[in-house]
């Protein structure tokens, strides 16, 4: 059947420059670039073409330029080029419209609402490079009061701690499993994590034994509703042990590996037979309600001998803050919420872009209830999806979040262009395929140096700002929205937020 | 002694180290320029071997028993005793290709343009390794003996 479905990209080759190296045609995994050597010139199929800009950043001669298509059809307010383009691809293939990555509609990013406070004349700044800047973090249960006990003139902590586990900074590498990721990235992420002093999560495709030794350390393990890859020592080796209930993505969807991508090693690593796919059901079928919930926050502590902070995460969703005081109440140490700009392996187009709320508003939401309720210092609370710099990360924090979990930045770091064609599974910057000849662009020992580079400058970043407020401790800043103010927000907004508007 | 060591398992197979070596030993060390607008047409010195997915790139590993230098049958090809490299002298060169035979690593090439042969120089001259420095995922690496 005639698609009728426009390119999405012009590919402009600048002759003048062009000096037929073909490295462009080698690295393209759509076969967009086609050298004809009887001819001496390249033939180019832009319909193939994602955007992913991988040939022009390789080219040496800077003689290519991709840009994006825009619309061709008659403007339209209401029937976007996108709109028109997914009703063609309907039409033609009778299927669900499948995308990559994150939502990218134009919704109202809220960090780019809030501004953030400084020191001025009244309380003076600090030199983050003069003086200490505290940015540890302990992720888990706070007990509800502390009991100190005098012993001949010596003070000792009487009140039994919970598990507790310390971060360098409040930065976390949010779940990417090995089977959506390809093996070099996922080991990237493992050794900058290490590196940095954080956590990297292994999402819920397991955790290769090979790599438990040296990394398990700085690894949240997942449990989600495939099992995938669970057992004993999974548990037993990570810091953290994450009931994944939902993603930002695709909130009330489940996941789908396809077989082609369960390779030997997948396999193994899954516990299931190579070639399979794998399939995570949309719910965890044992949880029906707050109270299995608990069974399983239990069952997972049981298995790790009360020895580790079980989280449980959720999707930003309608009543997200009683949903979180139910999984704290279930016995949760963290709950960590993730926010509809969340991103993907591979989720139906009209779910990501569709379903759930912003970060920003059930963070703040969550932080808020649980306050209430009394039960804040029973977990802690980590936000995900969507959060873009330090600045948004130092927001969330003011909001009242513990740390961040971040995954479409450290893939933008390793190379990812945002093209959203991770479903394809022709990632041609390595990381979202399986492919032997693409996984390979992406060398571990560099790309896990520019992640480690990453969290340097926003731990440099986090402790310029904590100076210019004049505090010296990420946990002054902590839920202190008096360190934000909105700009350009409704009253609405700013309630949700419990932010003042700028100049109040 | 160095030697420039490839890492097959993360060499993507672009080329780049053959652009880059071309242009390391273009007369103008522009890379259009000398693609585009030189008359000898810029050659690399160094071969990327592809059995796909598996990709890597050879050159002339300046043995220290060279064979190339013992069947040189009129004195063009040298081993430096100071550097360790193996040189070559166009001007002595007969053409005879008995190098290229009998070279086991396949790293010297036929020159296309005249008589004669192309081996990797180490850069000569020139201030870094152009394969080693050009290379976008650290496929390869010069490691001091």
């Amino acid at each position: 059947m005639y698609p009728y479905i426009l390119s999405e990209f012009i590919v402009e080759r600048r002759e003048d420059r062009c000096i037929r190296c073909r490295v462009c045609e080698r690295q393209c995994a759509n076969g967009v670039h086609l050298f004809d050597s009887e001819l001496n010139r390249f033939f180019t199929t832009e319909k193939d073409c994602v955007g992913c800009q991988r040939c022009v950043m390789l080219c040496p001669a800077d003689a290519l330029y991709v840009r994006p298509r825009l619309a061709d059809y008659r403007p339209n307010g209401s029937w976007t080029r996108d709109q028109m383009q997914n009703l063609k691809k309907q039409a033609a293939t009778g299927g669900v419209v499948l995308t990559g990555s994150g939502n990218d509609k134009p919704y109202r990013v809220y960090w780019n609402h809030l501004t953030l406070n400084a020191s001025q004349v009244t309380n003076p700044s600090i030199d983050p490079l003069r003086e200490p800047m505290e940015l540890q973090t302990f992720l888990g249960r706070k007990p509800d009061s502390l009991k100190i006990e005098f012993n001949g003139g010596k003070a000792r902590l009487a009140s039994e701690f919970p598990p507790n586990v310390p971060l360098r900074m409040p930065l976390l590498f949010s779940a990417m499993s090995l089977g959506a990721i390809s093996y070099p990235a996922f080991k990237s992420l493992a050794m900058a994590a290490k590196e940095a002093g954080v956590l990297f999560n292994t999402g819920e495709g397991g955790l290769p034994v090979e790599m438990r030794g040296e990394y398990a350390d700085h690894a949240i393990v997942q449990c989600a509703s495939g099992r995938f890859g669970v057992d004993e020592d999974y548990l037993n080796c990570a810091r953290i042990v994450e009931i994944k209930i939902g993603q930002g993505a695709k909130p009330g969807i489940g996941g789908h590996l396809p077989g082609e991508k369960v390779s030997d090693y997948i396999a193994q690593t899954r516990m299931i037979p190579r070639g399979t796919d794998a399939l995570s059901p949309a719910p965890q079928h044992d949880i029906y309600s707050i109270e299995d919930l608990s069974m399983l926050i239990y069952a997972l502590k049981e298995a790790t001998d009360y020895s580790k902070p079980v989280s449980v995460k959720i999707a930003a969703v309608n009543n997200v803050a009683a949903i979180a005081s139910g999984i704290v109440r279930a016995g949760a140490d963290i709950v960590a919420i993730d926010g509809f700009r969340g991103g993907t392996g591979a989720a139906p187009l009209v779910t990501r872009d569709n379903v759930g709320i912003p970060i920003e508003l059930a963070l703040s939401a969550v932080d808020k209830r649980l306050r209430d309720e009394g039960i804040r210092n029973r977990c802690s609370v980590i936000a995900a999806g969507g959060i873009r710099s330090s600045a948004d990360a130092i927001k969330a924090i003011a909001l009242g979040d513990d740390a961040v979990y971040l995954a479409t930045a450290p893939l933008v770091a390793m190379g990812c262009t945002l093209c959203h064609k991770c479903h394809t599974g022709k990632c041609n910057w390595g990381i979202c395929t399986q492919d032997p000849f693409l996984t390979k662009r992406l060398n571990p020992e560099l790309t896990s140096r520019r992640l480690s580079n990453l969290l340097r400058s926003w731990e440099h970043e986090i402790q310029e700002i904590l100076g210019g407020m004049g505090v010296n401790a990420i946990e002054s800043l902590r839920g202190n929205r008096e360190h934000l103010r909105g700009l350009g927000l409704e009253e609405w907004e700013l309630n949700v937020l419990g932010v003042k508007g700028a100049g109040e | 002694m160095g030697r420039i060591k490839a890492k097959p398992e993360v060499c993507m197979g672009c080329h780049l180290c053959e652009i880059w070596c071309a242009v390391a030993h273009s007369k103008s060390k522009h890379i259009i320029k000398a693609f585009l607008y030189e008359v000898d047409k810029p050659l690399p010195r160094l071969v990327v071997e592809e059995k796909l997915p598996l990709t890597f790139v050879l050159q002339c590993r300046h043995c220290a028993e060279p064979d190339c230098v013992a069947a040189c049958i009129s004195g063009a090809l040298s081993k430096d005793p100071q550097s360790g490299r193996v040189i070559y002298d166009a001007d002595r060169c007969v053409g005879c290709y008995s190098c290229v035979l009998t070279c086991p690593y396949g790293s010297i090439l036929i020159n296309p343009q005249k008589r004669g042969i192309i081996k990797c120089d180490l850069c000569a001259g020139l201030d870094s390794l152009y394969c080693v420095s050009h290379c976008p995922n650290e496929a390869l690496t010069y490691e001091d003996s």
